[in-house]
């Protein structure tokens, strides 16, 4: 069955695998309290990883492994290499907070980043409904034994049922609505199911129940409403570092399975899944950011932003396709729109959690609005970095964050549909709800009296990885062009095939 | 690196290095170096001026690069003469708001000046971008350090007017972005502002586009019924933030006019121009009502740049060379003399902490030789001949007569009214004996604040004694736009 194994596609992933395992037997001889020897092992096999990620994307090759299960292409590789650079500003952002927390008795921490990781890669390499689902799953059960990693903590616990209870069922609306479209199309092969839908002979009610669950399912993996129910409690039970891990990078490998499954695979329904996505990012930017204002916990408040900042992506996504009408051009601008938004908002949410890590000292969380009071004064570089993340989620110019809903409208825009112009509005007026209440954060750092005088002080790592983050932060603001020139490109070849 | 580049990067360079710089400890370096940036950065915009030619309405000192390859987004700038006063006058003002705020500000100066300077960049930017989305990243970009500005340094009410100014500006400012995006599709890809200008837009389109921009500048300027922001930040707002806000903050929209509105959507514009007069009117004439009974000083003068304004808006809408060169002057003028009438406020607030009109009184004679500057300041904002003032709304008043009497009459108006509750003011705070220990206590102007009003109060009455400069910069251009606005783009 399987005649060509093209060992090259998933090069990446197995030097992943290996080094995980190597580093899970090297850490039984490691006892620092910090896991400084894991830590650098971790980073080195990470930061090998990125690099021949960004190579196989940089040369542009597309080729299949596995009998056409998985696919390494352009878009998939820098997906894979911006996912590995997020996880490596994780662990930098992570590592002094779960060693003060008593995370890093052993080195789970670390290890089961990587299987999370490696199950990022293979949702994103995925070319066939077994393949994502296989990658899904080793990524969410990586991420459920992370959430609960403080033992001895009732809120991590409780947050880490609530992420199983509904990531199971979120796992099984998807593997259902698969199995709908495999029992309708019989094949489990994205290219297969693609030219079984584009003939048309299947019956429309099967695929289309199928894909309900599917997009559902999928939902549920972004996080858009109605099925954002456990981000905010997630994200504010798990401990901080953790929030960024399952904040972070995942959102990238969601993005790359929405692309395989809905346009890849099922673009021939598009008219019937943008009806869908419309309603999930009306409901999304609505519920996202009339939430969001009420909080007064930092974190569930990037909980609810989060909710909101999807449903930009969606409104990316669902502009491609107009009328039924499949364009080249239209679905090339509106998914690489997406794509960077979704690339910069994961940027950007990195520095934001980087800085909460940050001020997060030992029996003090730091995660109320109210811990951050004239930090201004204390530090003004790390309120700097900060307020410069606020204002790009808030869409202000000249940050990142501007030019990725720039995009968006612009591909709303450009489809020429009133509908989706007034969608366009919405998404603006939204957007200044928004601009409240990440502003409300701004106010608090630079214009109340701090609480405490004492000056916030950082390990050499976090310093230089925090500055680096929110100068590319402001930087990619003042030059975006290059980043979505590869996004753009990106697009085109996952598309082309 | 052409000279607008460097007048728009110099002091932003110098604001990053400043914000680097930090501790209070070095405040003394942090204010002579900002003085350093604004001073350089007013020197590059002197040449502009050598450099101009007159009798062009092209752009002029055009730069352009490629920024944004993948939306056809262009690093392009350039003035004419409608945009270029404003170049050196935002540097201008710069360089005395970081003299005015020399000793007044003694906590975190270094972000202070940063600001200003950052901020004095930015805004050149927007008088000088050519295309849509620089110009938009500029027009927003300003409103950060301004909330900061504001929130930080502020009175007691900062934070309910930072997140006010920063609010009503931002909303406004989306509604454009939906235009900016949608002018680009239109014009099949391109940002570039004087293609727009030639694009041919159906009826419907042009109102919606007219009314988008229209929502991002009548807030800037701002107009009546959008005003009430502008008030409630001047009072918080500390002094430089006030003089800045009211020199040039407020002419990014009236300039949005001009350079968007009238020429894009000139159908619109005309066929709305009646709810322009007529916001303009109620401007001047109730607005100025409105500042009459003002007790808090900088309230006043709040009051009295809305209504100043509706000036500019009106001259603007009657479409005569007159009207609109009238409003441009205008707007030049009032940069002085509202810049200055707010920094005289921060010369009195600084000894007495006190903007109330009734915590003064007498101050002639403890204080001679500021009186005689603000009563240069307050004769300039009541339009006396000979002053910064009077030519452009003499100049507005005959193009309104010229367009319709009444409208003229009703503009004329505001000098009654502007010299009622200007002279009003100063009667009541320098005036008269006397009135209290605060007042007893006063001391006269230093050096340094002589300096600042006495730059201001030379811009004030060289402006108001030859105002062929400035006549003769904008005069082709503005010939120029009209004859483009008197064109139908209807297809």
């Amino acid at each position: 069955m399987i005649d060509n194994i093209s060992w090259l596609a998933i090069y990446p992933e197995i030097v992943l695998l290996t080094m995980a395992c190597v580093i899970a037997l090297v850490d039984l001889g490691i006892n620092s309290k910090r896991r400084t020897g894991t830590y650098v092992l971790t980073m080195l096999t990470l930061a090998v990883v990125a690099a021949l990620q960004a190579m196989y994307a940089s040369s542009g090759n597309t080729f299949y492994g596995f009998g056409n299960m998985v696919v390494s292409d352009a878009m998939g590789n820098w997906l894979k290499c911006f996912a590995t650079v997020a996880m490596m500003a994780t662990l930098v952002y992570g590592r002094p907070y779960a060693a003060d927390r008593d995370m890093l008795r052993g080195g789970e921490m670390f290890t089961l980043a990587m299987f999370a990781l490696l199950g990022m890669f293979i949702m994103i390499s995925g070319n066939n409904f077994l393949v994502i689902y296989l990658g899904l799953e080793l990524l969410t059960l990586s991420s459920y034994a992370l959430v609960a990693l403080r033992r001895d903590n009732a809120t991590a616990t409780e947050a880490a049922m609530k992420y199983f209870v509904l990531g199971a069922m979120a796992s099984g609306f998807l593997l259902y609505g698969l199995s709908m479209i495999y029992g309708a199309t019989g094949s489990l092969d994205i290219g297969q199911v693609f030219k079984a839908v584009n003939a048309g002979q299947i019956k429309h009610q099967v695929l289309v129940f199928g894909l309900v669950f599917v997009v559902a399912g999928l939902a549920f993996k972004l996080g858009v409403v109605p099925f954002h129910m456990w981000i905010p409690d997630v994200y504010q039970g798990a401990p901080t570092s953790i929030t960024l891990m399952i904040g972070g990078a995942p959102k990238l490998a969601a993005f790359a399975i929405t692309i395989r499954l809905l346009v890849d695979g099922l673009l021939p329904l598009a008219i019937d899944w943008q009806q869908m996505l419309a309603v999930l990012s009306i409901g999304s930017l609505l519920v996202g950011n009339l939430a969001a204002i009420g909080q007064t916990n930092l974190k569930r408040m990037l909980a609810y932003s989060t909710i909101s900042q999807m449903g930009f992506v969606l409104l990316g996504l669902m502009s491609g396709v107009i009328n039924g009408n499949v364009d080249a051009a239209a679905v090339e601008s509106a998914y690489s729109a997406s794509m960077f938004y979704v690339v910069t908002y994961v940027l950007t949410t990195l520095a934001a959690f980087g800085v909460i890590l940050l001020l997060a000292r030992e029996g003090f969380e730091s995660e109320e609005i109210s811990d951050f009071a004239g930090l201004n004064q204390r530090s003004p570089l790390y309120a700097g970095v900060m307020a410069v993340c606020l204002f790009s989620m808030a869409g202000i110019p000249p940050m990142v964050g501007f030019y990725a809903k720039l995009s968006v409208l612009q591909a709303l825009v450009a489809s020429g549909q009133p509908w989706y112009i007034a969608m366009a509005v919405f998404a603006v007026l939204m957007s200044l709800i928004g601009a409240f209440y990440y502003l409300r954060v701004v106010k608090v750092m630079y214009f109340d009296v701090p609480l405490t005088a004492s000056n916030v002080s950082a390990p050499v790592d976090v310093r230089v990885a925090l500055s680096i983050n929110g100068a590319l932060v402001l930087g990619l603001g003042l030059l975006p062009g290059g980043l979505m020139s590869l996004c753009a490109d990106a697009i085109v070849r996952a598309l082309a095939t | 690196m052409g000279l607008l580049s460097l007048a728009i990067w110099i002091p932003i360079a110098f604001g990053v290095l400043l914000l680097a710089l930090g501790r209070d400890e070095h405040a003394r370096v942090v204010r002579w170096l900002a003085l350093l940036g604004a001073v350089i950065g007013l020197l590059v915009t002197l040449p502009l001026y050598d450099g101009f030619k007159l009798g062009t309405a092209a752009m002029q000192f055009v730069e352009k690069a490629a920024w944004i390859e993948r939306f056809n987004v262009q690093y392009h700038l350039g003035v004419d003469g409608i945009s270029f006063w404003f170049v050196p006058l935002t540097a201008f003002i710069t360089v005395i708001v970081v003299i005015a705020s020399w000793e007044s500000i003694t906590e975190r100066v270094n972000q202070y000046m940063g600001a200003f300077l950052i901020l004095s960049g930015l805004m050149i930017g927007v008088f000088s971008a050519l295309d849509g989305i620089l110009f938009y990243v500029f027009f927003e970009a300003t409103l950060i350090p301004m909330y900061l500005i504001i929130g930080i340094w502020g009175g007691p009410n900062k934070i309910y007017a930072a997140f006010k100014f920063f609010l009503y500006t931002l909303l406004g400012s989306l509604l454009m972005l939906i235009a900016l995006i949608y002018l680009y599709n239109q014009s099949g890809g391109s940002f570039d502002i004087a293609t727009w200008h030639q694009l041919p837009l159906s009826g419907r389109a042009q109102t919606l586009l007219f009314f988008a921009f229209f929502a991002a500048f009548a807030v800037k300027v701002p107009m009546w019924p959008v005003h009430t922001w502008l008030p409630d930040v001047h009072v918080e707002a500390p002094t430089g933030g006030s003089a800045v806000l009211a020199a040039i903050m407020l002419k990014l929209g009236a300039y949005g006019f001009l350079r968007f509105s009238m020429p894009i959507a000139p159908d619109a514009a005309r066929e709305w121009a009646w709810l322009m007069i007529a916001l303009s009117l109620i401007a001047v004439i109730y607005v100025g009502l409105v500042a009459m009974v003002q007790k808090d000083m900088k309230k006043l003068v709040a009051y009295s740049s809305v209504a100043h304004m509706g000036f500019v808006t009106l001259g603007f809408f009657i479409f005569n060379d007159l009207g609109v060169s009238g409003g441009l002057v205008q707007m030049v003028a009032h940069g002085f003399v509202s810049g200055a009438m707010f920094l005289s406020i921060g010369v009195l607030y600084d000894r007495v902490h006190s903007r109330e009109i009734a915590a003064y009184g007498g101050v002639v004679n403890t204080m001679p030789k500021f009186a005689a500057f603000a009563l240069l300041f307050a004769m300039a904002n009541c339009g006396l001949p000979g002053t910064a003032g009077f030519v452009g709304e003499w100049m507005v008043i005959i193009g309104a007569v010229k367009a319709n009497f009444w409208v003229g009459l009703g503009a004329a108006t505001a000098l009654i009214f502007g010299a009622a509750y200007t002279l009003w003011m100063f009667k009541r705070v320098y005036l008269g004996p006397v009135a209290n220990d605060n007042v007893k206590g006063l001391k006269d102007i230093n050096n340094r604040e002589f300096l600042m009003l006495a730059l201001l109060g030379i811009a004030v009455l060289a402006m108001g004694i030859y105002p062929r400069p400035f006549t003769d910069v904008m005069d082709t251009s503005v010939a120029e736009l009209l004859k483009h606005v008197a064109l139908s783009k209807l297809n």
